[in-house]
C-alpha cells in the first residue's frame, strides 16, 4: 500500500464530494447532509489509516507524491507530510464532521442571533468539504508554489461561509467577510512576489548559490543559498502573510469583526485550522528556507508575540461578546505559538507544534459550545446569560472543561504544550518568557470570568427552561473533550510524531538547545551558542 | 486632412514601381478576413433585408473560423520567419501566436454581436445594435424603423474590416503599414461604438469622444513616425534599430519620435495617463462591441507594442525603459484605485481593463522572451475572461435594457445563482486568485518581470492587485450578500450568449488549472522572437 496516493485522494475525495453535493436535489435536505457527513467521516478514517502507517524514525516526509503540473514554471504537484504536517491533517479531518454534526440544523448553521431569510442547504455544505480539501491540500503541499495555491483557495469557502452564512446583519456581515479577504489576500500577494522570486534565485547556478533549474520543491530548495540582503525581504514576505492568517498583533485586528459574524462551525475551522497555517507557514518555510533571516528578526518577532499574549488577553477580558471574546483569547495564544517557535529550542518547538493541535480542538469545543448556546439564547452577549449551569449542567461542565483547556489548566492538553513553550523560551530568552507568564495569569481571569458571568450565579429569567445538550451536540462535542483529556495527560504519541521535523528545523537554523544544569530545565548562563 | 495625402510624397519617391513580390499564402488569413468584409458589404448591397442577418452570420463564422484554422497551418508548418509583402508584414511566432488569438476571441465576440434573443418577452428583441443608426435618437424615424423590426446587419462587415486591422496591426513591420492598420482596425471601431440599440444619445457620445480622441492619437503616431523617418531615413522596424545601434544621426528627433510612437500605441491599450476615452467608450458602447474593443483591440495593441519595442527599440531599452515603468505604475495604480469609486458595472470593468493593462505593461518592460511569452499568455487569459464578463452584463437586463448599475445587481445571488456564479467566477479570475486563468497569467509576467530585474515594479503590481481586488470582491458582496430588490433585473439568457459566457468559463478554468499545453505554445512561438 505505500505506494497509493493517500494525500491526493485525502484532496480529491472532499473536492468531488463537494462537487456531489451540488448536484443533490435541493429539497432532500437529509441527504445533503448525511452524504457530506459520510463524505466527512470517511476522509477522517481514511486520513487515521494513514497515519497509522507514518513511520516517525523514517524519512521526514512520508507518503510522497511527485508530477509535473506546469512544467514552463517548474511547478510540482507534490505532496508529503512530515509530523506537524500530519497532526494538522489529523486535527482538520477530526473537526470538520464533528462542525458539520454541530451545524445540523438552520439555526445553528446561521449563528443564530438572528434567523435571516432560508439559506440554502447544499451551498453551506459544498463550502465545507471545498474547505476541507483545500485544509489538507496546505498542509500536504511540499511544493511552495501549491502550497500558496491551497493557501489562496481556502480563502473563497471562507469568504462565503461568513458572507452569507454568517449570523448578523447582511452589512456587517459582508464587511467582516470582505476584511477577512483583503486581509488574507494581501497577505498573501506579499508571499507571491517572495515565491515568485525563489524561482530566479533557483536558477542560478549551483556555484552561486542556486541550484541550477527553477524550482518550488521544498526539500530542494532547503539547499538555497540566498544572500542576505535578499533573504530578508524574502523572509518579510512569507512573515508578514502568515503573521495576518496567525494572527498576530497588529495584524490581528480581522479576526474578532469574523469571529463575530461568522457561523460557529466555520468559525471552529477558522481559528481552529486556518489560522495555524500562519503558524506552520513559520515553523516550515520562514525558519527553513530563510534560517539567517529567521535569526535576524527573532528579536522583532519575539517582542511581537510577547504583546499579542498580553495585548489578546487583556482585550478578551473587556470583551461582551461570546466569540469576540473566544477570538481575542486566541490571539493570546497564538502569541504563545509564535514565542515557541522563534525560541529556537527544541522544547519551545515542539511545544509550539503541539499548541497548534491542542489550540484547534480546545477553541474547537468552545466555538461549538458557545454555539449551542447562541442557538438557546439567541444572542451571544455575555449579559444575556447567567445561571445556564442550573438550567443546563452538561452544557456547563462541557463548557467548563473546554475553558479550562483554554487556561492550560494541568491534565488537559494545552496545559502541556504551554509549559513547553515557556521552558523553551526560558532556556534562552528569560526576560520574554517572564512577560509571557503574565499571560496565564490573564487567562485565568477571561477564562473564569466568563464562566462566572454566564454559567454561576442565579438564574436570569431568560435561562428559565433553557435546554440541555441533546444527543447529537453530545456527540459533535465528547470526541473533541475525550481527546483534550487524553492527549493532557498522554502526549507523548503527539510528541513522538512531531519531534523529528521538529528537529530537522532546528538543524537547518543551526540552533541548538541551550546545555541543560544540574537543577532543572534552567538553562545555564550564556548557553547562548 | 485624410493621411494619404500627407504620405503621397514620401511614396513617390521611388519612381518606377516594380509589382512587389507577395506570398499570399503566409498572409492568407489576413486577406481572408478582409476579403469577408468586402463581401460583408456586398451582401448588404444585393441580399434582401430580410436575408441579411440569415446570410452575415455564418459568412462570418466562416470567415473567422477559416482564417484561424489556416493561421494555425501557418503556425503548424513552423516555416522558418520571414518578412512577407516587401516587407511590410512579418510573419513570425508571436504575430501567428498574436493573430490566432485576436481570430479565436474575435469568433467567441462574434456570438454576442449576431445574437438576437431567444424570443421570449422581455428579452433582447432586435438585438444590441440600433435599428437605424441614421435615425435621431428619440424621432419619429427611428419609432418607424423600430416598429418595422428592421435589424441592423452592417456591424458584421464593419466588425470583419476592424479585425482585419487588428491581425495586420502586431505584423506590420514598418511604421506606415502599422499606421494604415491602426486606422482600419480603428475607424470601424469608432462607427461600431455608436450603435447602440438602447441609451443610444450615450453610445453617440462615447462613438465622438473615441472618434476625437482616437484621431488625436493617430496624429500623435503619425508624427512620431515621421521624425523617425527624419532620423533613420526608413519607416522599416529594422532600419531603425540598425541606426540606433549605429549611434548615428540626431538623437533629438530619435527620442521625440519614440515618445509621440508611444503615445499612440499607449493611447490604443489605455495606458495612464492616455486612458480617458476607456471608461465613456466602455459604458456607452453596445456590450457586444465592448467586449470585442476589451478583448481584440487590447491584444492588438499589445502586439503591436510588443513588436515596436522589441523589435524597433530594443537596442535603445535604457532610454525608454524608465519612462515605461513610469506608464506602468501609474497605469496599475490609477486603474486599480479609481475602480473602487465606481458605480456601474461597465465602467468598473474598463478600469480594471486599464489595471490589467498595467500587468501587461511588465512583460513589455522585461523585454525578454520571457516578457514576450508570458505577456501572450496573460493577453489569451484576459481575452476570454473579459468577454466572458462582458456577456454576463448583456444577460442582466430590466425594462431600460442592460442594468448597469451596480446597485441593481443586489440579490443576483439569490435569484440566478448560475449566473451570478459564473460571474464572481470571471471576478475572482480578473483579480487573480489561484486556480484561475488570471492568477497564471499574472505569475507568469510578474516572473518574467522579477527576472528581468523589475521587482519593484512586481511589488506595485501585487498591491494594486489587492487594492483591485477590493472592488471585483465589492460586486460579489453585492450580488450575494444583499437582498434583492423588488424590481430587480431578469437575466435573459440567449443560446448566443450564453455559449460565449460558456467558452470563456471553460477556458478561464482549463487556463488556471493546466496552463501547460498554451504555455509550451506561448514558448513555442517565441523561440526565435520577432523577424526583423
Amino acid at each position: 500500500m505505500s505506494d497509493f496516493p493517500w494525500l491526493s485522494v485525502l484532496i480529491a475525495l472532499p473536492l468531488l464530494g463537494a462537487v456531489a453535493v451540488s448536484v443533490l436535489p435541493r429539497d432532500n435536505e437529509p441527504l445533503v447532509k448525511w452524504f457530506s457527513f459520510g463524505v466527512s467521516t470517511l476522509v477522517g478514517v481514511l486520513a487515521l489509516a494513514m497515519a497509522a502507517g507514518f513511520d516517525a524514525g523514517g524519512d521526514r516526509f512520508q507518503f510522497k507524491e511527485k508530477y509535473w503540473w506546469i512544467k514552463e514554471f517548474g511547478i510540482h504537484w507534490a505532496l508529503g507530510v512530515d509530523g506537524v504536517a500530519l497532526v494538522l491533517i489529523l486535527l482538520s479531518v477530526i473537526l470538520v464532521p464533528l462542525v458539520m454534526l454541530a451545524s445540523w440544523n438552520e439555526d445553528e448553521r446561521s449563528g443564530g442571533v438572528d434567523v435571516p431569510a432560508k439559506r440554502s442547504v447544499k451551498g453551506y455544505f459544498a463550502l465545507l468539504l471545498s474547505l476541507e480539501a483545500a485544509m489538507i491540500g496546505v498542509f500536504a503541499a511540499t511544493d511552495v508554489f501549491l502550497f500558496y495555491v491551497f493557501f489562496e483557495a481556502m480563502l473563497i469557502p471562507v469568504y462565503f461561509l461568513i458572507g452569507h452564512y454568517g449570523g448578523g446583519a447582511a452589512r456587517e456581515r459582508s464587511y467582516a467577510a470582505v476584511k477577512f479577504l483583503l486581509y488574507s489576500l494581501f497577505g498573501g500577494l506579499l508571499m507571491l512576489v517572495a515565491v515568485i522570486w525563489l524561482y530566479p534565485l533557483s536558477n542560478k547556478p549551483v556555484g552561486e548559490g542556486g541550484l541550477g533549474h527553477g524550482t518550488f520543491m521544498f526539500e530542494e530548495l532547503r539547499g538555497l543559498d540566498v544572500d542576505p540582503t535578499t533573504a530578508k525581504w524574502l523572509f518579510l514576505g512569507f512573515f508578514i502573510a502568515f503573521a495576518i492568517k496567525a494572527p498576530m498583533v497588529p495584524v490581528h485586528t480581522w479576526l474578532p469583526t469574523a469571529a463575530q459574524q461568522s457561523p460557529p462551525g466555520a468559525l471552529v475551522l477558522i481559528v481552529g485550522v486556518l489560522d495555524k497555517v500562519g503558524t506552520y507557514g513559520m515553523l516550515r518555510f520562514c525558519l527553513e528556507l530563510f534560517p539567517g533571516a529567521a535569526k535576524w528578526a527573532t528579536p522583532a518577532v519575539l517582542v511581537f508575540a510577547v504583546i499579542s499574549i498580553i495585548y489578546g488577553a487583556i482585550l478578551a477580558i473587556g470583551q461582551v461578546d461570546l466569540k469576540r471574546l473566544i477570538a481575542y483569547t486566541s490571539v493570546s495564544h497564538f502569541g504563545f505559538i509564535v514565542l515557541g517557535i522563534f525560541a529556537m529550542t527544541s522544547q519551545g518547538q515542539s511545544g509550539a507544534a503541539l499548541y497548534m493541535v491542542n489550540h484547534g480542538f480546545s477553541t474547537g469545543a468552545l466555538f461549538l459550545l458557545v454555539g449551542f448556546m447562541i442557538v438557546r439564547r439567541r444572542s451571544a452577549k455575555i449579559t444575556d446569560f447567567g445561571g445556564v449551569q442550573k438550567a443546563a449542567p452538561v452544557l456547563a461542565g462541557t463548557f467548563l472543561i473546554a475553558g479550562l483547556s483554554g487556561l492550560s489548566l494541568p491534565g488537559l492538553s494545552p496545559f502541556v504544550s504551554e509549559f513547553l513553550v515557556l521552558v523553551g523560551t526560558f532556556s534562552r530568552y528569560k526576560v520574554a518568557a517572564c512577560f509571557a507568564v503574565t499571560g496565564v495569569v490573564l487567562a485565568a481571569i477571561y477564562v473564569l470570568w466568563m464562566y462566572q458571568r454566564t454559567m454561576g450565579g442565579p438564574k436570569v429569567p431568560a435561562v428559565e427552561g433553557m435546554k440541555d445538550l441533546t444527543a447529537r451536540e453530545k456527540w459533535a462535542v465528547a470526541p473533541i473533550i475525550a481527546i483534550i483529556v487524553a492527549m493532557g495527560f498522554f502526549p507523548q504519541p503527539v510528541l513522538h510524531v512531531i519531534n523529528p521535523s521538529v528537529k530537522e528545523t532546528l538543524a537547518r537554523v543551526d540552533r541548538h538547545d541551550p546545555a541543560p544544569t544540574l537543577t532543572g530545565n534552567v538553562a545555564e548562563n550564556g548557553a547562548r551558542p | 486632412m485624410s493621411p494619404t495625402s500627407q504620405l503621397s510624397p514620401v511614396l513617390a519617391q521611388g519612381g518606377d514601381i516594380p509589382a512587389p513580390h507577395i506570398e499570399y499564402g503566409q498572409i492568407g488569413p489576413l486577406l481572408l478576413v478582409l476579403g469577408i468584409a468586402v463581401a460583408g458589404v456586398l451582401v448588404e448591397a444585393f441580399v434582401g433585408r430580410t436575408w441579411r442577418y440569415a446570410v452575415q452570420v455564418p459568412v462570418a463564422f466562416l470567415g473567422l473560423a477559416g482564417a484561424f484554422v489556416w493561421t494555425v497551418l501557418l503556425g503548424w508548418r513552423d516555416d522558418p520567419h520571414h518578412v512577407a509583402a516587401q516587407g511590410a508584414l512579418g510573419v513570425d511566432g508571436p504575430t501567428l501566436f498574436i493573430q490566432g488569438t485576436i481570430l479565436i476571441l474575435a469568433l467567441v465576440s462574434l456570438l454576442l454581436i449576431a445574437e438576437r434573443g431567444n424570443g421570449r418577452s422581455g428579452g433582447l428583441v432586435g438585438g444590441h445594435f440600433a435599428a437605424q443608426a441614421s435615425a435621431l435618437p428619440g424621432s419619429e424615424a427611428e419609432q418607424r424603423s423600430t416598429a418595422a423590426g428592421i435589424t441592423q446587419t452592417e456591424v458584421f462587415p464593419l466588425m470583419m474590416f476592424a479585425v482585419g486591422g487588428m491581425m495586420m496591426f502586431p505584423a506590420a513591420n514598418d511604421l506606415l503599414t502599422m499606421f494604415v492598420a491602426l486606422e482600419v482596425m480603428s475607424l470601424p471601431l469608432y462607427l461600431l461604438c455608436g450603435l447602440a440599440r438602447r441609451r443610444r444619445l450615450l453610445s453617440q457620445e462615447a462613438a465622438v469622444k473615441y472618434f476625437l480622441l482616437g484621431a488625436f492619437s493617430s496624429a500623435f503616431f503619425l508624427y512620431g513616425t515621421a521624425l523617425l523617418y527624419g532620423y533613420a531615413g526608413s519607416v522599416r522596424l529594422s532600419d531603425i534599430s540598425a541606426q540606433v545601434s549605429k549611434d548615428a544621426g540626431s538623437e533629438t528627433l530619435l527620442l521625440a519620435g519614440v515618445a509621440l510612437l508611444s503615445v499612440g500605441l499607449l493611447f490604443k491599450l489605455g495606458g495612464v495617463p492616455f486612458h480617458m476615452w476607456k471608461p465613456d467608450v466602455y459604458q456607452g458602447a453596445p456590450t457586444p462591441i465592448t467586449a470585442l474593443m476589451a478583448s481584440c483591440t487590447v491584444v492588438a495593441a499589445f502586439g503591436g507594442i510588443l513588436r515596436v519595442y522589441y523589435v524597433g527599440f530594443e537596442t535603445l531599452k535604457w532610454d525608454w525603459r524608465p519612462y515605461m515603468w513610469g506608464v506602468a505604475i501609474l497605469t496599475m495604480v490609477v486603474g486599480a484605485i479609481i475602480a473602487i469609486t465606481q458605480s456601474d458595472i461597465k465602467r468598473m470593468l474598463a478600469y480594471s481593463s486599464i489595471a490589467h493593462a498595467g500587468f501587461l505593461l511588465m512583460g513589455v518592460v522585461a523585454t525578454s522572451r520571457d516578457g514576450l511569452s508570458s505577456t501572450m499568455f496573460y493577453l489569451v487569459a484576459y481575452g476570454f475572461t473579459s468577454i466572458g464578463a462582458f456577456a454576463v452584463v448583456t444577460m442582466v437586463r430590466d425594462a431600460g435594457g442592460e442594468a448597469g448599475h451596480l446597485s441593481r445587481w443586489a440579490g443576483l445571488g439569490k435569484r440566478s445563482p448560475v449566473v451570478a456564479g459564473v460571474f464572481s467566477f470571471f471576478l475572482l479570475a480578473f483579480a487573480g486568485i489561484p486556480l484561475t486563468s488570471g492568477f497564471t497569467g499574472k505569475f507568469a509576467v510578474f516572473k518574467a518581470a522579477v527576472e528581468g530585474g523589475a521587482t519593484p515594479l512586481v511589488v506595485v503590481g501585487v498591491i494594486s492587485s489587492a487594492v483591485a481586488a477590493f472592488f471585483y470582491v465589492k460586486v460579489i458582496v453585492v450580488m450575494f450578500f444583499s437582498e434583492p430588490e423588488a424590481d430587480g433585473p431578469v437575466v435573459v439568457a440567449g443560446p448566443a450568449t450564453a455559449a460565449a459566457v460558456a467558452l470563456g468559463a471553460t477556458a478561464t478554468v482549463v487556463l488556471g488549472v493546466i496552463p501547460q499545453p498554451v504555455l509550451d505554445l506561448a514558448g513555442h512561438a517565441t523561440t526565435h522572437m520577432f523577424v526583423r
